[in-house]
């Protein structure tokens, strides 16, 4: 999967651009920044649900299923339905998305909740709704998950269950993308920052954000480079090749 | 894509017979109309008889109109809908679903609900017949009329009274037709078959129009 100098707009605002990077089978990428900096909107133009204003997104090997075919993608919201236990959800999800792979039961499982198959969802708290969506993941094959925020009401033993779930899709060639604040410490992680285009303050300036890769620090308070990308941590021992920017 | 199509159906009907679900609610709501207006109207049986398919059918209209609402801004809320996007599927199909499902939950109640209802409007059991036959035909028109509307309406928070107002203009022609239909089977000067036909192509035209109208509604809606 390949990502151009994608560029967002929300309104009338540019909320990032130029963001670019590579993703071989296997890699995952982690997406951070602050609140508000366009982690969601990147994820969201990933998944097809938002159109860039610029750049464009290649998926190699993807036939000729289009883009939201070959993903998963979990939300802030959880898409489950209240009023159907957490087994029916995932049966609905496995039927609809296709390409089925673990049963519903085997899902749940996976995430340390078979007791709760036969509840409702609605009588679930917010990290065991969580486990469900994430639990999605597992009923249907997908090369790429994108994932926003999949920590987030986690505990901690759940979150090293989430932590094996995703190296294990790794490990068959699978493809992850995650917005995140806490750190998901998933083995040679590529690192992508997002920050807020700071409003120029002027007129005629935007040709030159390509080289924003470099004066690292200074970020902050120069005006045109509008978005950092920090160059991936120095371990990384699966794609050397694919580099960002 | 017919996988998709059948899990999707499932999930809503039995979304729809969960408690809380719309799946009784808009038939409630069509026996609440067809209950209150002979009371208000007086014992007049003929007056009854005259325009009990007009009260069937603004009813009818009425109750499908009360959940159309929560067609597709429930999934959104809660993250559904984008869910419903991954699949291979098209939205199309999606739309199809989802609006089937609905008619099957609040549309075929109430056309098979309408000869109990009609011994309150004193018709005769050739009308009751016509009835359930125009209802039959005609509630699919409204609600994939009204599923243009719940698409574009999805993402407001009280989306009701303005999906109501943008989508009754167009199911008049609808209403016109069903009327007229069920009127003609008990006398007058047309053929039950002018209008009943008129009202079968309104439904067909809905089907598609609605379809790929409501999805692209949905597709612009981000």
């Amino acid at each position: 999967m390949q990502v151009n100098n994608l560029a967002c707009d929300r309104g009338e605002r540019r909320i990032f651009e130029g963001v670019s990077f590579t993703l071989l089978p296997g890699e995952a990428l982690v997406i951070t920044g602050r609140n508000g900096a366009g982690k969601s909107s990147l994820l969201d133009i990933l998944a097809g649900r938002l159109h860039p204003a610029s750049g464009a997104i290649l998926l190699d090997d993807a036939g000729e299923r289009a883009l939201p075919e070959c993903l998963h993608y979990v939300g802030h919201r959880d898409a489950l339905k209240a009023a159907l236990t957490a087994e029916e959800n995932l049966t609905f999800a496995r039927g609809f998305l296709g390409n089925p792979a673990l049963k519903p039961r085997e899902a749940l499982d996976a995430v340390g909740l078979a007791h709760a198959a036969r509840l409702p969802v609605a009588y679930l708290s917010a990290g065991q709704r969580r486990r469900v969506a994430l639990a999605r993941l597992l009923v249907a094959h997908r090369p790429l998950w994108l994932l926003d925020e999949p920590t987030s009401a986690l505990d901690t033993a759940s979150q090293e269950t989430l932590r094996l779930i995703l190296e294990n899709h790794r490990d068959s060639g699978g493809m992850i993308a995650a917005s995140t604040h806490s750190p998901l410490f998933l083995q040679d992680a590529k690192e992508i920052r997002i920050e807020r285009v700071i409003p120029p303050p002027s007129a005629g300036e935007g040709a030159e954000q390509s080289e924003a890769g470099e004066g690292a620090s200074s970020i902050e308070h120069s005006p045109s480079p509008d978005l950092l990308l920090r160059p991936p941590s120095p371990a990384k021992g699966r794609g050397q090749e694919g580099e960002t920017l | 894509m017919i996988r998709s199509f059948n899990a999707l159906l499932v999930r809503d009907l039995k979304l729809a017979a969960r408690v809380g679900g719309s799946g009784v609610m808009g038939l409630i709501f069509f026996l609440m109309i067809v209950t209150l207006i002979p009371f208000a109207l007086g014992p007049d049986l003929n007056l009854l008889s005259r325009i009990g398919p007009a009260i069937l059918w603004i009813a009818a209209l009425l109750a499908t109109l009360i959940g159309l609402d929560r067609l597709f801004q429930a999934d959104q809320e809660d993250g559904s809908l984008d869910l419903l996007r991954l699949s291979h599927a098209p939205l199309e199909i999606v739309v199809l679903a989802k609006v089937i499902a609905y008619w099957l939950v609040t549309g075929l109640p109430l056309a098979l609900a309408a000869p109990f209802l009609g011994f309150l409007v004193a018709l005769s059991p050739e009308a009751m017949l016509a009835m359930v036959a125009t209802l039959l035909v005609g509630t699919p028109a409204l609600t994939f009329i009204g599923a243009v509307g719940a698409a574009l309406t999805s993402s407001l928070r009280r989306g009701g009274l303005i999906l109501a107002i943008l989508v009754l203009p167009f199911m008049i022609p609808t209403l016109i037709f069903g009327v007229s239909a069920a009127n003609a089977a008990v006398g007058g000067t047309i053929p039950f078959m002018t209008p009943f036909l008129v009202l079968v192509a309104l439904s067909l035209i809905a089907a598609v129009v609605g379809t790929v109208g409501a999805a692209a509604a949905l597709r612009s809606g981000e």
